[in-house]
């Protein structure tokens, strides 16, 4: 069992519903996923704006950001999430999960998004998906 | 340069000139211990402005995350920015933890918050080891209060009445009887009483168990020596009823901690604690590796054999 109170850096993970989106069981099972795989995840809940992701990633010195889209809203709100981080001055990573279509998932990469984890994915992708980006 | 990879000094002097970004830094630093964190307590300590500390405890589902989060509403309505360490357990199987305080305050909270969520990271008591040094860090950026969300507790857990110069119990409805109001530990620490959800039914019979048990503190000779009753207050944390008294009794006890000149006691305690806790903790390092060096097959008793590694361990 490790010892939880002697840790390499503990990754924070903050995560949340951005916009009109009430379909939070995926998001519930991610916090879960990386909860076991020993991170810390805040988790914000239902309809965060940008304003109210930046304070939290800001206040919690967040490692990354995940945020989960089931509303078809991802071409919109993802770039604005990232002009809000990069208004802010804030340089972390942010996934997205939920439904993309495989056509946008390029165009979200493309616009910075760090990755994209559709429906389905094994926990050890999540896993590995936050630790990669919170490395590179 | 990104204020992650700023040395320390240079993130105290930002967060001294409130640039939050780099009190969110320190915060991390300091969760992380070793020498930044100290350096970082150090340096904190020396610009201690004095900001109130109020410990909010309870069973988990009492409504501490809702009742903190309708002080961060109203607080910043009355001119004040508080900051809140929200305090949630770290799973002892893999150390990871989810931090779900944010829940109930984000949306409501007011301009100039500050919510920090801290997972316990190991440490039993209510509270994470490293609540004293982000309480300084709050301290010095000139938040004022600092508010303590402990984990929800059960009855022993009351670390937070050494970090906090006030304490508030959070209990609900229904939570116990007279004999219950009565048993040692977490009712016996509090200087404010705050039944919420109090729209249920039995609240006026817990208020009258609780206001029994305070009874026989005075029966007892337990009571405070300058007279001071801890209130008990009514509330229903979700739609914020109630709550604006709460802090006015806040407000009452500090006033009354200065003028019975209880807050320098209270303080002189606290960093007792502070440095009992570190001594511990460092002590358990060293206990530890001991153990791990000696031989535990040697044919002494246990007891024997805990002593003998317990005299090596002084002796060097």
């Amino acid at each position: 069992m490790p010892d939880p109170s002697t840790s390499s850096p503990k990754i924070r993970v903050v995560l949340a519903k951005l916009g009109l989106d009430g379909h939070d069981r995926g998001i519930k099972v991610v916090a879960r996923i990386l909860r076991d795989a020993g991170m810390e995840v805040i988790y914000l809940g239902l309809r965060q704006t940008t304003a109210s992701i930046v304070a939290a990633a800001e206040q919690e010195d967040a490692d990354a950001i995940g945020l989960s889209m089931h509303n078809a809203g991802h071409l919109t709100l993802a770039p604005a999430m990232l002009a809000a981080l990069d208004e802010a001055e804030l340089d972390i990573p942010v996934i997205i999960g939920g439904i993309v279509p495989d056509d946008d998932v390029e165009v979200l990469l493309v616009t910075g998004v760090a990755a994209v984890l559709g429906p389905g994915a094994p926990a050890a992708d999540v896993v590995a998906a936050v630790r990669d980006v919170v490395v590179s | 340069m990104s204020v992650r990879n700023l040395p320390v000094e240079e993130l105290v002097a930002r967060a001294l000139e409130g640039n939050r970004r780099a009190v969110g830094r320190l915060l991390t630093l300091v969760e992380r211990g070793g020498t930044d964190a100290d350096e970082i307590a150090d340096l904190a300590h020396q610009q201690a402005r004095g900001a109130h500390i109020v410990g909010i405890t309870g069973a988990p589902g009492a409504g501490k995350s809702t009742l903190t989060g309708q002080l961060t509403r109203l607080l910043p309505e009355m001119g004040v920015a508080p900051a809140v360490l929200a305090v949630d357990p770290s799973s002892p199987l893999t150390g990871g933890a989810i931090l779900g305080d944010r829940i109930r305050m984000d949306n409501i909270a007011g301009e100039g918050t500050f919510i920090r969520s801290v997972a316990t990271r190991g440490h039993a008591g209510g509270l994470a080891l490293s609540v004293p040094g982000c309480v300084r860090v709050f301290d010095a950026a000139g938040f004022d209060p600092v508010i303590i969300e402990t984990v929800g507790v059960g009855q022993v857990e009351v670390d937070v009445v050494a970090a906090a110069d006030t304490t508030v119990v959070v209990v609900n409805p229904g939570w116990g009887d007279a004999v219950q109001a009565n048993k040692a530990g977490l009712l016996e620490v509090a200087d404010i009483f705050v039944i919420n959800k109090a729209d249920r039914p039995g609240a006026s019979d817990t208020r009258r168990d609780l206001e029994l048990m305070l009874d026989l503190s005075h029966v007892s000779g337990l009571e405070d020596d300058s007279g001071y009753r801890p209130p008990i207050l009514m509330t229903t944390a979700t739609d914020g009823e109630g709550v604006a008294a709460v802090w006015d009794s806040v407000l009452a006890h500090r006033e009354h901690l200065t003028s019975s000149g209880q807050l320098s006691t209270r303080q002189a305690a606290r960093l007792r604690y502070e440095i009992t806790n570190r001594v511990e903790a460092q002590l358990h390092v060293e206990a530890s590796a001991a153990i791990d060096r000696a031989d535990l097959s040697e044919a002494l008793s246990p007891i024997k054999l805990a002593a003998q590694i317990t005299d090596r361990l002084l002796r060097d």
